[in-house]
């Protein structure tokens, strides 16, 4: 019997991952994807994250780069610290007592650190597991992330356009466009999650962080929203952390694979998924593990 | 079932209109108690007992305070201040107490409103240093657990100070400071009604889920626009819950009243300006006043004193409906928990 929790083992052979530009790719399956690929927008410089107490870093010297228009999957069991990297680019991760982060993240070449912190997270703007509306009605909850944090709030006249505009783009406007004071809650999951990403779209993000978005949504809702995503890519660039391989295939342009805070492989969706290079994560692919 | 069935039938005739059905529905019962071991027919028979003896001790006493109320109770009570008087009859309304418990109620909780609920905020959401906010929590207990003649008597230390003069009469020699005042009774009963809307509140607020919290940093949003935008307004109902618990007491508390508010039988200015002076004046509330005209009191007009209990029970009762009004949720609001 293996002891749980299993022995930490390190990649040594996978751990600095071989990061190919897609362009830079010779094989027809990068090539196909790769047209639609603006500049890179965020770089995750040998990123580490640990948490007090801990005895080995949650994230471990990740680098990865996120393009403007592509969907950047991180996939791997529970616990191999996706989800951490994923809150460290919006800098929610410091909101955990003891959580320290090494290594640079660069937003559009700015170091992240040195951006004002509410200002960094209009344009990285985040998307939850849980469904979370405020306890609002639908327009406030779009209105909220919009008000400025001034002392003079902009009027419904001025913030009527861009809700709807943000309703639109997450595609709940046709839904709801009748009774915008109709309390958040009472909307379903599927719909409840659709109103968060009109929320997070309406700061006007540059980068879309979305955290398992889909894990407690019907298989009609995770429709929807995945095809949302597809849409939502052309403008921005996504960052998503699933649990589900499947999803990561659909949705990921390019795909992640973490272990144990390591990244193990990084690489175009199709490739990573049909030649994986490293056995770790054939084998996760695959289902042997996980 | 099919037992109760095959008696029925075996029986034609029996018990008429009505009969088979109240007899079935009774057999049934039997049916099931014959499965309860008796000591849970016991335990549940006990259960029932208190329970319904509780229901008797609530309707007696609203019942009873009713009856005299409505007995004792006339329109001239309300509108004319109390006087001094040897007989029942001439010994005025209580219009004073009344508006003695009413400016006591919105002192106290004009002070411990937002005193409660700020530091129920820095608690849970701040909630540094750590020995400090647990030191916080503690001594929010201890007041939560004083009773209130100690609380009362301690006031008394304070608001005698000579520093404190401007809160009370003084001697007009330069003597000892009175003490005894809206100001001093206001304040000194925040103290009763600070741990219950705390205590509401900030279990309130740790019931949110942390991830609603995240979602609005996520956007961008400060602490503190979270906090009068997304926590505030969800925690609402709880902050009213504990209000108007609050408020209960402090309409409730006679020992602060006599000690630091000087149960007099009239308002009494502290001095020439207005409203400010009425604050720094003594007076009285319905509980000092029934406390003052029960038969064991020096006033000694029962009549008075159940008219008064009875204005007492309804203003709270008033107090508490208004309350919850305000701080109702709009439905569907909630957030799940």
């Amino acid at each position: 019997m293996d002891s749980f929790p299993p022995p930490v083992r390190r990649i040594a052979l996978d751990r600095t991952p071989r990061v190919v530009a897609p362009t830079e790719r010779s094989d027809p399956i990068a090539r196909a994807v790769a047209p639609s690929f603006g500049p890179e927008r965020l770089r995750i410089d040998a990123v580490s994250i640990s948490y007090e107490g801990a005895p080995k870093p949650a994230v471990n010297a990740v680098t990865l780069p996120v393009r403007q228009g592509e969907v950047l999957a991180l996939i791997g069991p529970s616990g191999c610290g996706k989800t951490t990297l994923l809150r460290s680019l919006n800098r929610l991760v410091e909101l955990t007592p003891g959580a320290r982060r090494d290594g640079r993240i660069l937003l559009d070449g700015d170091d992240i650190d040195a951006i004002e912190i509410t200002r960094l997270r209009r344009r990285v703007s985040m998307i939850f597991q849980q469904p979370n509306p405020f306890p609002m009605s639908i327009f406030d909850n779009v209105a909220y992330a919009i008000r400025e944090q001034s002392r003079r709030r902009p009027g419904k006249a001025v913030l009527k356009p861009r809700v709807e505009q943000a309703l639109q783009r997450a595609g709940l406007w046709d839904e709801v466009k009748d009774d915008l004071g109709r309390p958040a809650l009472r909307l379903s999951g599927g719909q409840q999650q659709r109103l968060c990403i009109a929320r997070a779209l309406a700061v006007e993000p540059d980068v879309l962080l979305m955290d398992e978005p889909c894990s407690a949504l019907d298989p009609i809702s995770t429709g929807v929203v995945e095809e949302l995503i597809h849409e939502l890519r052309q403008s921005l660039a996504i960052v998503i952390v699933t649990h589900n391989l499947a999803q990561a295939r659909r949705v990921g342009d390019h795909v992640a694979f973490m272990y144990l805070g390591d990244l193990v492989e990084y690489g175009p969706a199709e490739e990573l998924f049909e030649r994986p290079r490293a056995d770790r994560t054939r084998d996760y692919v695959s289902g042997s593990f996980g | 079932m099919s037992t109760v069935d095959a008696h029925v039938r075996s029986t034609p005739g029996v018990g008429g209109a009505g009969g088979p059905s109240s007899r079935s529905r009774w057999q049934r019962l039997r049916g099931e108690l014959s499965l309860w071991r008796p000591l849970d027919l016991i335990g549940v028979a006990a259960a029932w007992a208190v329970g319904l003896l509780l229901i008797v001790v609530a309707a007696a006493l609203v019942l009873y305070m009713g009856f005299r109320g409505i007995q004792y109770l006339s329109l001239d009570m309300l509108i004319s201040r109390p006087q001094a008087g040897a007989e029942q009859h001439d010994t005025g309304g209580i219009l004073d107490p009344m508006v003695g418990t009413l400016l006591i109620i919105l002192l106290a909780t004009a002070i411990a409103l937002p005193l409660a609920v700020g530091t129920a905020l820095w608690i849970v959401e701040y909630g540094r240093p750590r020995w400090l906010a647990k030191i916080v929590e503690s001594a929010i207990e201890v007041i939560a657990g004083a009773p209130s003649i100690a609380i009362a008597i301690f006031g008394l230390a304070i608001f005698q100070l000579p520093m404190m003069s401007w809160a009370s009469f003084s001697a007009a020699d330069g003597g000892g400071v009175f003490g005894r005042s809206f100001i001093a009774a206001g304040t000194v009963m925040s103290l009763i009604a600070l741990p219950s809307i705390f205590t509401t509140t900030r279990e309130a607020l740790q019931s949110v889920p942390r991830h609603v919290r995240e979602a609005s940093y996520g956007l961008g949003k400060t602490r503190w626009a979270t906090i009068r935008r997304v926590l505030l307004p969800t925690v609402r109902p709880d902050i009213a819950t504990g209000t108007a618990l609050g408020m209960g007491r402090i309409a409730g508390d006679t020992a602060i009243i006599v000690l630091l508010l000087g149960a007099t039988i009239q308002l009494q200015a502290g001095s020439e300006i207005p409203l400010v002076g009425t604050f720094q004046g003594t007076g009285s509330t319905l509980t000092s006043y029934i406390y003052n005209n029960s038969p064991t009191g020096e006033g000694n007009a029962p009549e008075k004193a159940y008219a008064a209990a009875f204005v007492l029970m309804l203003m709270i009762i008033g107090l508490n409906m208004l309350v919850s009004l305000i701080g109702r949720r709009r439905a569907g609001n909630d957030l799940p928990r």
